[in-house]
C-alpha cells in the first residue's frame, strides 16, 4: 500500500502531503526532511526508485516538482510511478497545463482531486473522465469561491 | 464574505511566498497563527465562512512543516457544519491533520456515521473519504457494517461504492473482525462481477487484502479472477476511459495478478489454461515502445506477471522464458527497467533449475555494479550476493573486492560485510580465504567491523595447515608504509601466535618482525597497543636462542607503559613483566591459544540485521538458508555476544587442565582467568599478590567492578571523559583480574550522556545525565565572559540518595565555583547546585564534573564533561560587508587567519548550517559573500584578560559534494582563530562517540575503531583526519 504521497519543489518546499499511515509530527517532518535531501540531489538519469529504511519510493520528476510516493519493498514499482502520472493528467487537465503557482494557490484543490484518486492509500478511480466530472461536481456548490481564486492566482502568475 | 474569506487565504500565500528569508517567513506565519488563535478564541460566534478560512490557512502553514498545536477542534467541528462547502473542507483538512488515534475524532463519530447512512450522496462520499484515509480501530467497531452495506447495495451509486470498498479496506486493516468469512467469500465472488471498473479497482485491493489474510476462504473466487484478467487482456468491454495509453487498466490487471499469488496452487486444469494462455500473451506479446508511460504500464503487468509465472512454478520452458526476459532486462540501458531486472531475478534465485541461466548474465550483472545510480548498484550487489556459489565464489568476490575502491560510503560497509561472508561460505580454499579477508581490511578497513577480523583469528586458529600461510602474509602486509589499523591488529596477533613458524624464513626472525611491529606501534590506538603487548610477550617467549637485546628492547617498552593512562595497557604491561620473571611458568601462560569452540559467524548474524536498512526481498535471506561449502568447517553451536560496542566473542573458556598446569594458585582461574576483548585473548597470570585478595576478586561481581578504577594512575583522572566508573573501596590496591570494558555496571545511564553533552552545547537548558536514581539536569545563562550554570540533581526514587559528592576538574581556562552540594538527595526531591564560571582564555578543553553518590550499597561514579564550551562564551554580532572586508584584510594569514579543507562533514544544507551556527551563537551574515554557496559569520569571543575579540569566520561549500567544505577564520588572536576553527569543526564533522555504553571506561573517547560508528561513514572519515 502507498504509506504517504508528498510533493517538494527542487528548493525542498513542501507542496502536498498525504499520510496513508499514521505518522506523528515530529516522524512527518523527519520524513520530509530526509527525502527532501534525498531525492531532489538524484541526477536525472537515474531510476525512479529510491530505496528507504525498507521501504520504496518512487518519484517524478515534473518541472520543478519532485512527487513522491512512499511503498512497502515488493509493491509494484511501475504501477506506482504511472498513479503519478494519472494523477498529474488529471491535475494538467483541471488547471489546463498546471504550474507549481496552481498548486501552490489551490493547494486545497489538489487534496481534493488527490482524495478523489487514492484512498487508503490505494488506487480508487483510474478513469480520469470520471474523476474530472466529481471534482466539477464538487466545485459548483463554491464555484464563486473559485472563480475568485483562480483570478487572484491569475494575477499572481503574470506578477511573477 | 466567501470572496474574502478566499481572498484572504490567496494574500497569505502570496505573503509567504514573498518572504525574503526563514525568518521573516516565520514572522508572517507566526503572526497569521495569533491572529487565527484570537478569532478561535474570541469569536464565539464564528461565520462557517470564517471558520473555513482560517482552518484553510492552518493546513497551509501546517503544510509549510510549522506546527500548529490548536485550531485542530474548529477544524473537526467543521464537519457537522449543515452546508456542503463546509463540511468538504472540515472533512479534508481534519484527515491532514489528525491521526487515526486522536481524541477529537472520537467525539464526531456519531456525525459522520450519519453522513454514511444519510441520503446525501455527497456527504456519504465524504465521509467515506475521511473513514478510509485516517480511520482507527474505533471507526472500525462503529461504521464497518454500515460500510458493507453500501459497498453491497444495489441502490448505490458507483461512486459511493468504489469509495465504500477502500474505506472497509481500511477498516480491515485496522481490525480484521469487522469481515466475516463465511458471508463475505460469496459476497466477494459476487462484487468481481462488478462491471464498472472504477468500482472494480478498488473491490481489487480489497480482495488482495482478504485474500492475503485467508486464502482458504477464497477459493472460489479463483476463477473470476481469470475472467477478470482474460477481459482486460483481450480487452473485450474496456470502456476507453478505463484504457491507460492504450492500455486496459493495468492496475486492475496489476492487483489480479497479485492475488492470484496469494494461492498456493491452481487445481482446475481449466481455469489453469485461462490463466496461462493469458500470462504467455503478456509474457511474449510486451514490447518497448517510445511513449515512456505505456511503456512503464505494460511493464508493470510483465512483472507482476513474471512474479505470477514464478510463483505458479510453470513448467520449464515457461520459466525459462521468464529468465530470458529478466536477462535481457538487466542489460537495457534504460534504468527503471534495469532496476527491476536486478530485483526480480534476485527473486528468481529462488527457483530450482534456473541458476546456471541466471549465471550465464554475471558479467552483466557486474557492470550494473558500476552504475552511476546507487539503486542499481544495491540491486546488483544483492543479486551477486544471491548467486554467488563455490563455482563462482573467486569471480564474485573478486569484482566485489574491486569495486570497494570506488564504491561510495553508503555501501562499503554493507560491501564488505558481503564479500566477507561469501569468502567464507564458499572458499574454495582456505588460503584464499584469508586473501580475501586481508585484501578487504587492506582496502576498506574503515568498514571492516571487528567481527571479520575476530573470524579469520578464529579459522587460523582452528586450522593448522592454515597458520604458516597466515603468518606469511600477515608479515608481507605489514612491509606496507601505510597500513590500516585493523591490519597492525590482525598481523601482531597472527605474528604474535605463530611466528615460530616463519623462523627460518629470511626477515622473519623474532627480532626482525618484532622490529618491523614496533614500528607500527607509535601511530596506533589503544586498543591496538594492547594486542601489540601481548604479541611482544609472545615474541619475546620464542626468542630461542634468548637474545639479550631483543629482551631489553621488549622490556624496555612494557616498563614505558607500566605507567600508561590506560589501565588495560598499563595492566597487560605490569602482568608482562611479572610473567616475565616467572621464567618457565611464561611459556606455559603464552602457550599457543586453544581451538575456539565453532560457532556460527557473527557476520551473516551482522548481515541479517544490517537488512532492516535494506530492501526486505534481499538474498542474505536466501544464502542463510544454503548450505555452506565444506572448504570450511562451521557450525552452529553457540550464538556469539556480538552485539556490546566492544564485540567481545564471548568468554573463552581454557581446558582446565592446561590452567591449572599454570596456575597453581587458584583452580577458580578456570572461569574468570581468560577474557577476551577485543577479540584478543588477555592471558592472566598469577600475580605477587596475596590469595586471599585474588579470591576476592574472582568472586562476585562488585570485586570486578572494583579495582581497575582504583588501579588508575592520578592523570587519568584529568582525561575529559564520559564515562562511568564503579568503585568499590575494598578492592583498592589488588590488580584487575578482568579488563574494564568487561565490567557488568549494574548502575547504567539510561542517556546517551555523550549525546546529551552535545547536545547542550548548542543549546542552554536540558538533562545532562540519567540513571535509574538520578536526574542530573542542567540550566545555563551567559553574559560575556561569566556563565552561570545551575545543576538539578533529582532523586527519582522514594529513598534518599546518600553520600553526593560533586567534584569539578576544572580546565586551567576557566576560574571555577562550584557551590556546597548536599550530602544527602531526599527522596523525589531535586536539589540545585549553581556554578559560576569565569573565562580566562580561549580553549577547547572541557571542565569535567566528577559525580558519585551511593544507593543501597552501590556506589556510583559518573565522571560528566560540562557544556561551558567555547562557543558559550560568544556573542553573534552584525557586520556590514566593509566592515567585514576591512577586517578581512588586515589580518592576512596564518596564525591569525586560518584556513582548512574538511572533509567527511556531516551533509547539511546552508540552511542548516547556518541554525547550526546561530546555536554556537555565530551571527550569519548573508549578503557579504555573493557566491551563495559560501556563508559568512561573525561573532565576538569574551574573555577576562581580552574583553571582546571580533572573530570572521567565512565556510565555502561545494553544491555538489556536501561532504567537504573550506573553513576560513580570522582573528586577531592566534590561540582563538585556532581553539575556534578546531572547535567549529568538531560541530561540522562527525566524530565518533561512544554511544550506546558510557560504561566502557577509560578509553579514547574519540577513538576511530569504535564500531558503533560503523554506520556512518562521515564517521569513519574524521576518523582518518
Amino acid at each position: 500500500m502507498i504509506h504517504f504521497v508528498i510533493l517538494i519543489s527542487r528548493q525542498g518546499k513542501v507542496r502536498l502531503t498525504k499520510w496513508y499511515s499514521p505518522y506523528q509530527q515530529k516522524e512527518r517532518s523527519t520524513v520530509i526532511r530526509e527525502l527532501s535531501g534525498l531525492i531532489p540531489t538524484r541526477g536525472p538519469k537515474l531510476c525512479n526508485f529510491v530505496e528507504w529504511k525498507g521501504y520504496k519510493v518512487v518519484y517524478r520528476r515534473y518541472a520543478s516538482l519532485y512527487f513522491c510516493i512512499c511503498i512497502d519493498p515488493d509493491d509494484n514499482e511501475l504501477e506506482i510511478l504511472e498513479i503519478i502520472h494519472h494523477f498529474v493528467e488529471i491535475l494538467d487537465r483541471y488547471f489546463g497545463s498546471v504550474c507549481e503557482l496552481d498548486l501552490i494557490f489551490n493547494f486545497h484543490k489538489a487534496y481534493y482531486i488527490l482524495d478523489e484518486i487514492l484512498i487508503a492509500g490505494e488506487l480508487q478511480e483510474s478513469s480520469k473522465k470520471t474523476v474530472a466530472r466529481l471534482i466539477a461536481a464538487q466545485d459548483s456548490p463554491v464555484e464563486t469561491a473559485k472563480e475568485e481564486a483562480s483570478s487572484i492566482s491569475n494575477m499572481m502568475s503574470q506578477a511573477m | 464574505m466567501a470572496l474574502t474569506g478566499m481572498r484572504g487565504l490567496s494574500v497569505f500565500i502570496s505573503d509567504v511566498r514573498n518572504c525574503q528569508n526563514k525568518e521573516q517567513e516565520r514572522l508572517r506565519v507566526d503572526k497569521e497563527l495569533g491572529n487565527i488563535r484570537t478569532r478561535f478564541k474570541n469569536e464565539k460566534a464564528l461565520t462557517h465562512y470564517k471558520k473555513k478560512k482560517y482552518v484553510w490557512k492552518m493546513l497551509y502553514i501546517y503544510m509549510l512543516g510549522y506546527d500548529v498545536d490548536f485550531g485542530h477542534m474548529e477544524a473537526v467541528s467543521l464537519i457537522s457544519a449543515p452546508k456542503y462547502p463546509e463540511k468538504q473542507v472540515g472533512y479534508i483538512v481534519t484527515s491532514c491533520l489528525l491521526t487515526e488515534n486522536h481524541e477529537f475524532l472520537r467525539m464526531v463519530i456519531n456525525t459522520v456515521r450519519n453522513d454514511i447512512i444519510g441520503r446525501n450522496e455527497t456527504f456519504q462520499c465524504l465521509a467515506l473519504t475521511m473513514v478510509g484515509n485516517i480511520g482507527g480501530k474505533e471507526f472500525s467497531e462503529s461504521l464497518a457494517t454500515d460500510v458493507q452495506k453500501l459497498l453491497v447495495s444495489s441502490s448505490c451509486r458507483p461512486l459511493v461504492r468504489k469509495k465504500a470498498a477502500l474505506c472497509l479496506l481500511r477498516l480491515y486493516r485496522k481490525n480484521p473482525d469487522v469481515v466475516n468469512i463465511d458471508g463475505w467469500s460469496d459476497r466477494m465472488s459476487q462484487l468481481l462481477d462488478e462491471r464498472d471498473l472504477g468500482v472494480l479497482t478498488s473491490v481489487m485491493s480489497l480482495f488482495v487484502a482478504l485474500v492475503s489474510n485467508n486464502v482458504e476462504a477464497y477459493w472460489n473466487c479463483l476463477p473470476k479472477c481469470v475472467k477478470i484478467l482474460e477481459r482486460l487482456g483481450r480487452n473485450q468491454d474496456v470502456p476507453q476511459e478505463y484504457t491507460y495509453h492504450g492500455i486496459p487498466s493495468p492496475w486492475i490487471q496489476v492487483k489480479t495478478m497479485r492475488a492470484l499469488q496469494y494461492f498456493p496452487t491452481i487445481e482446475d486444469p481449466n481455469t489453469k489454461r485461462a490463466l496461462f494462455e493469458v500470462l504467455q500473451r503478456i509474457l511474449m506479446g510486451t514490447d518497448v515502445v517510445k511513449n515512456v508511460n505505456k511503456n512503464n504500464a505494460a511493464h508493470a503487468i510483465l512483472f507482476e506477471a513474471l512474479a505470477l509465472v514464478v510463483h505458479l512454478d510453470a513448467e520449464k520452458e515457461m520459466m525459462s522464458q521468464c529468465v530470458a526476459l529478466l536477462g535481457k532486462f538487466v542489460a537495457v540501458r534504460e534504468p527503471n527497467i534495469r532496476y527491476l531486472g536486478l530485483e526480480n531475478m534476485t527473486r528468481m534465485l529462488l527457483v530450482s533449475d534456473v541458476q546456471d541461466i541466471i549465471k550465464s548474465h554475471q558479467a552483466q550483472i557486474i557492470i550494473s555494479l558500476k552504475d552511476p545510480d546507487i539503486s542499481i548498484r544495491r540491486r546488483a550487489l544483492d543479486l551477486l550476493y544471491g548467486m554467488c556459489d563455490v563455482t563462482n565464489a573467486k569471480d564474485i568476490v573478486e569484482e566485489l573486492l574491486q569495486y570497494l575502491n570506488t564504491a561510495d560510503f553508503a555501501m562499503r560497509e554493507e560491501l564488505a560485510l558481503k564479500a566477507a561472508i561469501l569468502a567464507e561460505k564458499f572458499a574454495p580454499d582456505l588460503s584464499w580465504y584469508v586473501d580475501v579477508i586481508l585484501q578487504l581490511i587492506d582496502k576498506a578497513g574503515d568498514f571492516v567491523s571487528d567481527d571479520i577480523w575476530y573470524r579469520v583469528v578464529q579459522f587460523v586458529t582452528n586450522n593448522e595447515d592454515l597458520q604458516p600461510y597466515a603468518a606469511t602474509k600477515a608479515r608481507e602486509y605489514l612491509e606496507k608504509p601505510v597500513l590500516h589499523e585493523t591490519m597492525v591488529k590482525v598481523s601482531a596477533y597472527l605474528l604474535g601466535e605463530y611466528n615460530h613458524l616463519l623462523a627460518r624464513r629470511t626477515g622473519c626472525t623474532p627480532k626482525e618482525i618484532f622490529i618491523i611491529i614496533n614500528e607500527k606501534l607509535p601511530t596506533v590506538t589503544t586498543s591496538t597497543v594492547a594486542i601489540v603487548l601481548s604479541t611482544y610477550a609472545k615474541i619475546l617467549m620464542h626468542n630461542h636462542p634468548p637474545d639479550p637485546e631483543l629482551q631489553e628492547q621488549i622490556w624496555s617498552i612494557f616498563r614505558k607503559y607500566e605507567s600508561y593512562i590506560d589501565v588495560e595497557i598499563q595492566q597487560r604491561a605490569v602482568e608482562y613483566i611479572a610473567l616475565c620473571n616467572k621464567g618457565a611458568a611464561l611459556v606455559d601462560v603464552l602457550a599457543e591459544m586453544p581451538k575456539f569452540p565453532e560457532r556460527q559467524s557473527a557476520l551473516l548474524k551482522k548481515a541479517e540485521v544490517a537488512e532492516v536498512d535494506t530492501a526486505e526481498q534481499s538474498a542474505i535471506r536466501i544464502r542463510s538458508q544454503q548450505q555452506t561449502s565444506n572448504a570450511l568447517v562451521v557450525t552452529d553451536q553457540r550464538p556469539t555476544e556480538g552485539s556490546l560496542p566492544v564485540s567481545q566473542l564471548g568468554v573463552v573458556r581454557m581446558p582446565s587442565g592446561k590452567m591449572e598446569a599454570s596456575t597453581q594458585d587458584q583452580t577458580s582461574f578456570q572461569d574468570q582467568g581468560m577474557t577476551k576483548e577485543n577479540g584478543v585473548i588477555t592471558e592472566v597470570v598469577p600475580q605477587d599478590v596475596p590469595p586471599a585478595d585474588l579470591l576476592g576478586d574472582l568472586l562476585g561481581p562488585l570485586a570486578i567492578n572494583g579495582s581497575p578504577a582504583t588501579a588508575v594512575p592520578v592523570e587519568q583522572r584529568n582525561q575529559n571523559l564520559l564515562s562511568v566508573v564503579e568503585a568499590t573501596p575494598e578492592a583498592a590496591g589488588s590488580l584487575a583480574l578482568t579488563t574494564v570494558d568487561n565490567q557488568p555496571n549494574s548502575i547504567q545511564p539510561i542517556v546517551n550522556i555523550a549525546e546529551r553533552f552535545n547536545e547542550l552545547c548548542l543549546k542552554d537548558s536540558g538533562v545532562l545525565y540519567e540513571d535509574l536514581h538520578i536526574q542530573i539536569g542542567i540550566k545555563a545563562e551567559w553574559q560575556a565572559h561569566h556563565g552561570h550554570i545551575v545543576l538539578f540533581l533529582g532523586n527519582k526514587n522514594t529513598s534518599p540518595l546518600v553520600s553526593v559528592q560533586a567534584l569539578i576538574l576544572p580546565p586551567t581556562h576557566l576560574k571555577m565555583e562550584l557551590s556546597l552540594v548536599p550530602e544527602t538527595v531526599p527522596p523525589r526531591a531535586q536539589v540545585q547546585c549553581p556554578l559560576e564560571f569565569v573565562n580566562l582564555r580561549a580553549s577547547r578543553d572541557v571542565a569535567v564534573l566528577d559525580f558519585s553518590y551511593k544507593f543501597g550499597t552501590a556506589m556510583v561514579y559518573v565522571k560528566l564533561r560540562l557544556p561551558a564550551v567555547i562557543n558559550k562564551f560568544l556573542q553573534p554580532i552584525s557586520v556590514t560587508a566593509e566592515e567585514f572586508f576591512a577586517q578581512w584584510k588586515s589580518l592576512s594569514g596564518p596564525p591569525l587567519k586560518l584556513q582548512e579543507v574538511l572533509r567527511g562533514v556531516k551533509p547539511l544544507s546552508l540552511p542548516e548550517m547556518a541554525n547550526l551556527f546561530t546555536s554556537l551563537h555565530l551571527a550569519v551574515n548573508p549578503g557579504i559573500d555573493t557566491n551563495p554557496n559560501n556563508l559568512i559569520a561573525c561573532t565576538t569571543f569574551y574573555s577576562e584578560s581580552t574583553r571582546a575579540t571580533l572573530c570572521l569566520i567565512r565556510v565555502e561549500t561545494d553544491p555538489s559534494d556536501r561532504t567537504q567544505l573550506r573553513i576560513t577564520i580570522a582573528s586577531g588572536d592566534p590561540t582563538l582563530t585556532f581553539e575556534l576553527k578546531e572547535s567549529i569543526k568538531e560541530y561540522l564533522v562527525n566524530i565518533p562517540t561512544q554511544t550506546s555504553s558510557a560504561v566502557v571506561a577509560p578509553s579514547q573517547p574519540q577513538s576511530p575503531v569504535t564500531p558503533v560508528a560503523y554506520n556512518d561513514p562521515g564517521a569513519m572519515l574524521a576518523g582518518l583526519l
